[in-house]
Formats: structure tokens, C-alpha cells, sequence
């Protein structure tokens, strides 16, 4: 059984934001998505200052058994990156809403959030 | 899509929280709990692996030998009554049926141990080539289960549930016993660079004496490990996978394999004409291993770029070394550009090849 906190809001691709409260947000990949990865053995995360689009790829997720691209649940600015997942990817499999966290953005507009799936409707996604 | 084959252990590694996947038809265990962790446990405990998909073959008959060194490529009269030979079996122009492990139990009684993928095919071929020899070749595939521990406490673990004098069973040797009750071909082979047995027996006892051997290794911090690392630990060991290092479309010289081509052995053998060209004329294509001192895997079908940026071969097996903590690999590339720099692009990013003498970490099998 997949771990799907409640206070988060969750994109269709797998990714969840959890926002500050101060218009930023941190964004990383759910535990079913970790889950369904198996070992992860590489995180590649976008360089502090890249604007991005929602839906936009944003970095890439490697584990034994495949590849898969990262996307920006909503629109800003990568304000911040998780500097660990260089050298301990498995963070994201071992802590996923934790340590695992991939990077912190400004929104674009803090209203953007809404759309996002909220724990229920992202539950039902991957049931 | 046709039903999935099941060992006789498929139960019990769903009731361990294996994650079963479709491999080669059957539906086996590729992980219980990680892949890396399971890895390392084998590198540094010991590692339990269900292989019963492998195949199974009796050859028997007064002609036996004779029909087997013409069949294989290794030279099957270097053996003995519990001796075991690793040998790729090829077509005539070179190219490799399947490579096997050849048993000798007695004086015209053989035993082979076969690819899972290539058990249809390999039974085809073989009585195929069975015409004019006074042998039979008998599939009993269905017959075996498999299982093997693997790991620097296999040994210890296996031997407190047998009398078998395990420290007078040499590596790539073999004998016949009982193992926690259970009768088995005790064989001191593996697929992982690591010390260890692996133990043949009758189907309906595989649960029964996989039960035993995970309580008896309780202590010795043994593993139920997955095909997803029996197949990093045999990549980092250096040893081939039908279908990746070996097809039929590369030879066992091209792959690096010479030792197991006796070219000059008695009475021949199919396809050694081509082998021995091969070998006068030198191979067009050769088989490497990298790393990349990088953590990207590079996969299989990944064009390998030479000197001037043009392809000259691809990637044939890639993964993560657990222990290296760095992408590893094999590739298959024009014997030219085998000498200058070779790279891949990654999403973008250029990865030098940098290429190794396998195996890419110590072993600690015995030696043969």
C-alpha cells in the first residue's frame, strides 16, 4: 500500500508539492512512484534559476530498471535543489516525502496549486 | 498473451513479498526487497536464488562423450565423474545455440544445464544432432527445481544441512547427496563470482528444502535474492548472458570466450570451420566491458561512439555496480575502434568508455 499524505497535492505523472505557505512550494516524486521505480540510482535535477512551465520536464529519475522524466507540477522559478540525491539517490526510495524531496520553486501564481489532485482524487488515480 | 510458466517456489516468494515479473516466460522473483541491498548481501553474507526455470537435459548412451564434444565447444573428455564443464554449444557458422554447464555423473551418463529462454530450442537442436550416435537426449526440465546459495557463508550454510564433505567438493564439481533430507546434485557453480552451491532436486521438494536452507542461513545473514541481482552480480563478475555477451549472432571468440573453443580437439565439433577463421583471420566486432566512473546506467542498445563521434558498436548489458557505485557494462564494438576512445551519449551527456578486464570487483570463488 502506497503512503499518500494528505497535506499534499499531487500531479497525475507522480509527482507531489507541498506549498510553504509564502508562495513557494517543495516538489518531489510519490511513494508510489518509488515504488514502482525500484532502486533509484540517479537524480537529475534542474539548476537553481531555471524558470519552468507546468508540465515542463523538469529533471530525470533513473533506477536499476528504467529511466523516466521528472515534470513540473505547476509553473516558477527553482529556487532551491536537494544537494543529497547527488550522491544518495536512494533517499528518494527510503524517504520520498522526506529527505527525498527534489526541489523547492516559487509559483508562478500561487493560485496554480488548485488544480492539482488532493490526496483522495491522487488515491483513487493509482488504485 | 500465453500463461506464465511457475517454479514449484512461486507461492513462496509471492508469500516473501517478491515482485514477480515475466522473465523468459516463466514468472520469477526479479526483487524481494531492493535490488542494490540484495547485491550486497550476496558480496558479503549470502544470497538465495530460485534458477528452476533453467533447463535440464540427460544424455545417455554408449556414444555420449562422442555426441557432446561434437555438440559443444569445450573438450568434453577432460572430464571425470563429477566434474563439470561450462561450454557455448554453436551453430555452424560460429554463432551460439546457448551456452551450458555438462555434467559427468558417469561413463555415458551426462546431465546438461540449459538457458530457461532456450530450452525448446537448444532440446531441437540437440536431437537434431543426435542422428548416427547411439545416445538419447531426454528434456527434464520439468523434472528439476533449482536453487542456488551464493555468497562467502554459502558454504558454512549448506554444509549444516548436509553429511556431504562440502570442503572435498572442488569449484565446477559436483556430488550426489542429500541436503536437508532432500537428494540433490550438489554443485559448486554459480553465476555470481562468489563461493557457493548450487543444488538440483526433484520439483516437489523445492519448498521443503528452500524452507530449510533459509532457516539454516537465518544465522549467516542469508538473503532471498531476485534475478534483478543475480544478473548485476553476474555483469560485475564478467560473465556472459545468452542473448546479450553471446547470441546467434555473436561468436564465443568474439566474445572473449577462447578459452571455451578447443579448436583443436578430437573429431571436431560444429562450427569449428568458422571459429578457426575467425580466429586466422581476426573477428570484425569484439566484446568489452566498461565503467564510466559515473552513476547514469548505460543500457542495452545504447550506440557506443568512437574516436570521430560516428557509431561503432552498442551497448550489449549496462547497470549500476553496487559495490563500484558506478555504471558498468558490456558493448560490442568493430575490433578497430575497440583500441581508441570509445563514449555514449547519455540525455545529452557524453560518457567516456573506459574500458576493463572483467570482473570489475574481487572474487572470492575458489579457483577451479
Amino acid at each position: 500500500m502506497s503512503t499518500v499524505p494528505t497535506e499534499l497535492r499531487y500531479a497525475k505523472s507522480h509527482e507531489w508539492l507541498k506549498l510553504a505557505g509564502d508562495g513557494t512550494a517543495t516538489v518531489g516524486i510519490t511513494d508510489y512512484a518509488q515504488n514502482s521505480l525500484g532502486d533509484i540510482t540517479y537524480v537529475q535535477v534542474p539548476k537553481v534559476g531555471t524558470v519552468l512551465t507546468a508540465g515542463q520536464v523538469f529533471g530525470v529519475v533513473e533506477s536499476v530498471k528504467a529511466a523516466s522524466d521528472l515534470y513540473a507540477p505547476v509553473a516558477g522559478e527553482v529556487i532551491e535543489v536537494n544537494p543529497t540525491l547527488d550522491s544518495a539517490p536512494e533517499t528518494v526510495n527510503s524517504a520520498p516525502y522526506e529527505g527525498g524531496w527534489m526541489m523547492k520553486v516559487k509559483l508562478a501564481d500561487p493560485a496554480s496549486a488548485e488544480a492539482l489532485l488532493d490526496a483522495a482524487a491522487y488515491e483513487k488515480a493509482i488504485a | 498473451m500465453s500463461e506464465l510458466k511457475r517454479t514449484p517456489l512461486r507461492d513462496f516468494h509471492a508469500a516473501h513479498g517478491a515482485r514477480l515479473v515475466d522473465f523468459a516466460g516463466w514468472e520469477m522473483p526479479v526483487q524481494y526487497r531492493s535490488i542494490l541491498e540484495e547485491h550486497k548481501a550476496v558480496r558479503k553474507t549470502a544470497g538465495l536464488f530460485d534458477v528452476s526455470h533453467m533447463g535440464e537435459v540427460d544424455v545417455k548412451g554408449p556414444d555420449a562423450l562422442r555426441y557432446l564434444n561434437h555438440v559443444v565447444t569445450n573438450d568434453v573428455s577432460k572430464l571425470f565423474p563429477g566434474r563439470v564443464l561450462y561450454s557455448p554449444m554453436c551453430y555452424p557458422n560460429g554463432g551460439v545455440v546457448d551456452d551450458l554447464l555438462v555434467y559427468m555423473r558417469a561413463p555415458e551418463d551426462y546431465f546438461l544445464c540449459i538457458n530457461a529462454g532456450n530450452i525448446d530450442k537448444d532440446v531441437a537442436w540437440l536431437l537434431e544432432q543426435a542422428k548416427g550416435f547411439e545416445i538419447t537426449v531426454t528434456n527434464r526440465s520439468i523434472d528439476y527445481a533449482l536453487i542456488a546459495i551464493q555468497g562467502p557463508t554459502a558454504v558454512g550454510i549448506v554444509q549444516s544441512l548436509t553429511g556431504a564433505k562440502l570442503d572435498r567438493i572442488g569449484y565446477y564439481h559436483f556430488a550426489e547427496g542429500t541436503v536437508a533430507g532432500v537428494q540433490c546434485i550438489i554443485s559448486r557453480t554459480g553465476y555470481t563470482g562468489e563461493d557457493g552451491f548450487e543444488l538440483y532436486h526433484a520439483a516437489g521438494d523445492a519448498v521443503a528444502l528452500t524452507e530449510a536452507v533459509v532457516a539454516a542461513g537465518a544465522a549467516h545473514g542469508i538473503e532471498l535474492t531476485g534475478l534483478g541481482a543475480r544478473d548485476s552480480l553476474r555483469l560485475e563478475a564478467g560473465y556472459p548472458l545468452y542473448g546479450h555477451e553471446i547470441t546467434a549472432d555473436i561468436s564465443p571468440l568474439t566474445a572473449g570466450l577462447g578459452w571455451t573453443v578447443k579448436l583443436d580437439k578430437e573429431g571436431g565439433f560444429i562450427g569449428r570451420d568458422s571459429l578457426l577463421a575467425e580466429k586466422q583471420n581476426g573477428a570484425a566486432n569484439k566484446v568489452v566491458f566498461f565503467k564510466t566512473g559515473d552513476r547514469r546506467i548505460v543500457r542495452a542498445d545504447t550506440p557506443v561512439l568512437g574516436t570521430d563521434g560516428a557509431v561503432v558498436g552498442k551497448v550489449l548489458s549496462g547497470t549500476l555496480s553496487p559495490i563500484l557505485n558506478e555504471a558498468i557494462g558490456s558493448a560490442l564494438v568493430t575490433t578497430a575502434a575497440a583500441a581508441g576512445a570509445l563514449s555514449v551519449d547519455i540525455r545529452g551527456t557524453l560518457l567516456q568508455l573506459h574500458l576493463v578486464k572483467p570482473p570489475f570487483v574481487t572474487l572470492k570463488k575458489p579457483s577451479t
